[in-house]
């Protein structure tokens, strides 16, 4: 039989703000454990929540990326349920009135575009860190009320792949909105699976499994394949499939049952009363709606219109906003915007690549590289020396046109210079000359390579070739 | 005469001090000698900070001399062991929170402290401010000052007896549903309930987050203007707390109640009500309007569903509130416990006193997954018809008079194994919780045995000038003969 898979995601994403959702503290990664707390992230005794509205901004700002609506109106919750890393016991989070409803998000790469519809996106604080040591476990508060944004799609992934994609074109948008730092690694964006499947043609969905806490997107794909795989089985064999929490574990590729969903928590959600209601001025959410910047597809079309490159090219170059930014800064400056779309496209995404670098704090700037493409455009550079001084720039940083200057590597193209040299190189290589007079076409290539190596690689070789040929035609 | 400086009046004896008859120092220790006399048997604190009430009382002293008193300089005042005051122990009377020293002050605590005034001591209470006698408290028992074998009322029972006992110049209490008043009823004392959002919650141990507001208890209308005046105002650190101006309440006190108009609720009189309540109450209405002021009679036709309501919506959100005691960062901590739930349970189970464990599972019941609707979600729309009814009344009165307790105090012990009965006492003061408007109890009469009865002048929210100065007016003109 065949089986179609439901696939929704639930993922939080840590907000890019300066204190924490309720509290002063600093949002801060790698501090010293317990020190970036408070009364109030610390759920002591009389502490009260006070709203960081920069939180409220980022969240309305991303939803208007994906087309949610913003009905200004919307509050705060108590999610209720018992655990070492929750201050109070009860996270406050919003339950029946987000701050966006609805939106979509469109997956693919130019070919079959695809719309996963998102429920809602609310707004939480996040809960501090368990560590576990031999004889006891500690808690880290220095996360706990760091703002925490979760997006709720429907199930309209239909495949782990397609879920995978999902996440990448969210990470983009949320990168495009400035409103996460969006560092996998450190924990900015998690996310909690849902996947069911049922019968090819049964309109009702299947019974689902949740995966808690997946940060990464990898993660994510490589949970889904087995669990989905593992439920289609479970059919096969005419089994049931449980509702229940699973684990996911990335180091033997296996998922395995953790909660069924007799204990799953009762979180008796009330309206926060140390909270007001969040009312939003529709002028306000027109403002915000105003400040947003281009969302990647448009910028991709844009950058095909703008700097004439290939939309496959415009497409690799939007993927991460900062390349794309770091595209469009050097193409200003420079002559030739797709020689700059080339040299991103090969020199400087394989280096990123390879020294696992983000561009934002390579030393070569974007004035660098348009520099370094002005040179091989006037052909004071040949290629190759180009390639050598983008490595240097790339670990070192630097002016090429100093770096050409100081160490006299540009191309020599004064006729008179290289013609000396040209004429040195027949004379030593008589013989060959005489070859290529007679119509021996590759005894050119020796002599071009006497003279490439006498000008120390300096000569122009297109000069070379055409003041050899002078030396035929004039006898 | 020699002056009883136990016994003053905040006003009286800010004027002394201003006059340099005497000093805070003084005050303080007359009040540490009353404390060492009387307090063993009154129960009314739980600590006393002699040493640091000296340390503030000597810089009290010493900003008076520099001309840089503040509005209550010098004032020695009672806290309720429910307020964080940093540097001190906040036990809300419970083992729960053994070993907890506050790290910071409660808003109101800071107000009080900027205005010069002394911290003597913490008083015992209901724990987490969960009872109406004072007998939950896992601490100690307070008697009544005025008759021993009775209670003080509660849950600022210790605030009301160190004040009405002569141990305290005034107090702070809060009042979730009549804790500030009912009290004050009982010992014969002044109390004050502001309007929600009208003095900030930061730092007050939260039992039911909409309905608690700290407010003062002292021996005089005036005071509790006096107090009042430092306590408001907007706080960025709690997002209820109200921005409106706050009056010069003191100042705008008058002698008489011409062209008041208050209204008598018709539902305030309850079955099983003492006489002896009904009839003083009666008095002071007839005093009121022999002061000028028209009386009125208002209907306020949702009462009888109150007491359900505000234990419903009470107790869930204490169940939340008190979610935060689990042994993981401060306070008790089991031992021998297996994992984080044993850990929990083990904590809870050792930390809590039975009323807690009661409030915590009913307020857990009534939030829980098909429970909700039937039981938190009705609540909260009969709040709002409470609510509308006041609003309805407050449309042509300026504020209501009524019974504080149906009541005097009760003997210690009586209503212990009834906590239905000590429920239903709360009858007439929760109502203004959950409008969230403001009430004063002042007291109006004695029961037979000397018992103290509370006049209880409810007014619209904000409006807490409204009911000082009916209180005041009335309190002048009933003059001295029931206090102690």
């Amino acid at each position: 039989m065949n089986y179609r898979i439901d696939i929704g995601l639930e993922v939080h994403v840590q907000l890019k703000t300066r204190s924490k959702m309720f509290c002063g503290c600093e949002v801060r990664v790698g501090a010293e454990p317990n020190t970036l707390v408070c009364p109030v992230c610390l759920g002591y005794p009389g502490a009260m929540p006070s709203m960081n509205g920069e939180a409220v901004r980022l969240t309305v700002r991303t939803g208007l990326m994906i087309g949610s609506t913003i009905d200004g109106f919307s509050k705060f919750d108590r999610k209720s349920y018992f655990y070492p890393d929750m201050p109070k016991n009860y996270q406050i989070s919003q339950y029946d009135r987000p701050l966006c409803d609805g939106g979509a998000v469109l997956i693919g790469d130019g070919g079959v575009a695809k719309t996963v519809r998102i429920r809602r996106i609310h707004l939480e604080e996040d809960v501090a860190k368990n560590t576990h040591f031999a004889a006891a476990s500690g808690v880290d508060f220095n996360r706990a009320g760091t703002p925490l944004m979760e997006i709720v799609t429907q199930p309209d992934m239909h495949s782990p792949e397609e879920a995978f994609a999902f996440l990448l074109a969210l990470k983009q948008i949320l990168q495009y909105a400035d409103v996460s730092h969006c560092n996998l690694e450190e924990g900015n964006i998690r996310c909690d699976v849902n996947c069911s499947v049922r019968p090819e043609g049964q309109e009702a969905l299947g019974t689902k499994t949740e995966h808690k806490n997946l940060n990464t997107f990898k993660g994510v794909l490589n949970a889904l394949k087995v669990e989905s795989e593992r439920q289609i089985a479970v059919l096969n064999r005419g089994g049931k499939i449980l509702q229940e929490t699973r684990r996911w574990d990335a180091d033997t590729g296996e998922t395995a049952a953790m909660r069924s969903k007799e204990d799953a928590h009762d979180y008796r959600y009330f309206p926060e009363p140390d909270l007001m209601p969040v009312v939003l001025a529709p002028a306000e959410i027109e403002a915000w709606r105003a400040a947003l910047p281009e969302m990647p597809a448009v910028r991709r079309a844009r950058l095909v219109r703008d700097y004439g490159i290939p939309d496959y090219d415009a497409g690799v170059l939007v993927a991460d906003k900062a390349v794309g930014d770091y595209f469009e800064a050097a193409a200003k400056l420079a002559p030739n915007a797709k020689l700059v779309s080339n040299w991103m496209m090969t020199e400087m995404l394989r280096l990123l690549g390879e020294t696992e670098r983000d561009i934002r704090t390579v030393p070569i700037t974007p004035a660098a590289l348009a520099a370094l493409v002005c040179l091989t455009e006037s052909r004071t550079i040949n290629s190759n020396t180009a390639k050598d001084i983008f490595a240097e720039l790339f670990e070192q940083g630097g002016d090429p046109e100093a770096i050409v200057r100081q160490r006299g590597l540009g191309q020599v193209s004064d006729a008179s210079a290289i013609g000396m040299i040209v004429d040195e190189a027949i004379a030593e290589n008589i013989k060959v000359f005489d070859d290529y007079r007679n119509g021996k076409v590759a005894a050119a290539k020796f002599i071009i390579g006497q003279v490439m190596k006498k000008s120390k690689g300096k000569a122009d070789p297109q000069l070379v070739m055409k003041l050899l040929d002078a030396r035929v035609a004039g006898g | 005469m020699k002056l009883n400086l136990s016994t003053l009046t905040v006003s009286d004896a800010l004027a002394h001090m201003a006059s340099g008859d005497f000093k805070s120092i003084d005050l303080v220790e007359a009040l540490g000698a009353a404390i060492a006399v009387r307090d063993g048997e009154l129960g009314a604190y739980v600590s006393v900070d002699l040493a640091g009430a000296r340390a503030e009382a000597e810089a009290a002293d010493r900003a008076r001399a520099a001309g840089k008193a503040g509005r209550l300089c010098g004032i020695p005042i009672a806290i309720k062991d429910v307020l964080n005051v940093r540097g001190q122990p906040c036990t809300c009377a419970s083992k729960i929170l053994d070993g907890y020293v506050a790290p910071y002050d409660a808003t109101a605590i800071a107000r009080l402290r900027a205005e010069g005034a002394v911290f003597l001591g913490r008083t015992n209470m209901d724990e987490f401010a969960m009872g109406g006698s004072t007998e939950n408290s896992a601490i100690k028992r307070t008697r009544n000052p005025r008759a021993l074998d009775r209670v003080p009322g509660g849950s600022s029972g210790g605030s009301a007896a160190a004040v009405a006992g002569g141990l305290a110049l005034a107090a702070l209490g809060t009042d979730t549903g009549g804790s500030i008043r009912q009290p004050a009823a009982f010992c014969g004392c002044v109390g004050l309930k502001p309007s929600y959002g009208r003095v900030s919650r930061y730092g007050l141990t939260a039992f039911a987050s909409s309905l608690d507001q700290i407010g003062p208890m002292t021996r005089t209308v005036r005071d509790a203007a006096l107090l009042q005046e430092v306590l408001s105002g907007a706080d960025p650190m709690d997002a209820t707390c109200v921005e409106t101006p706050v009056p010069p309440y003191a100042a705008q006190l008058t002698e008489d109640l011409r062209g008041m108009t208050l209204g008598v609720p018709a539902e305030y009189v309850v079955e099983g009500m003492d006489p002896a309540v009904a009839q003083a109450v009666q008095h002071a209405v007839e005093r009121c309007r022999d002061l000028g002021a028209r009386i009125v009679e208002v209907k306020l036709p949702h009462t009888m569903f109150a007491i359900a309501t505000y234990y419903i919506i009470g107790t869930a959100e204490a169940s939340a509130n008190l979610a935060r005691f689990d042994g993981v960062r401060y306070g008790l901590r089991a031992t021998g416990a297996t994992d984080p739930l044993d850990m929990y349970k083990r904590t809870r189970a050792a930390g809590f006193g039975p009323e807690v464990k009661r409030r915590i599972i009913l307020g857990t019941y009534v939030l829980s997954s098909g429970y909700h609707d039937a039981y938190y979600l009705k609540a909260q729309k009969v709040r709002t018809l409470i609510r509308r009814d006041f609003e309805q009344a407050f449309a042509s009165c300026d504020a209501l008079l009524t019974p504080c307790t149906p009541t005097p105090a009760f003997r210690m012990g009586e209503k212990t194994q009834d906590p239905l009965q000590m429920y239903l006492g709360d009858i007439f003061t929760v109502t203004a919780n959950l409008a969230g408007i403001c009430g004063l109890s002042v007291p109006c009469g004695v029961a037979p045995g000397g018992l103290p009865i509370g006049l209880q002048i409810l007014g619209p929210a904000m409006k807490e000038e409204n009911i000082l100065r009916v209180g005041h007016a009335y309190e002048v003109a009933r003059g001295d003969q029931w206090l102690g």
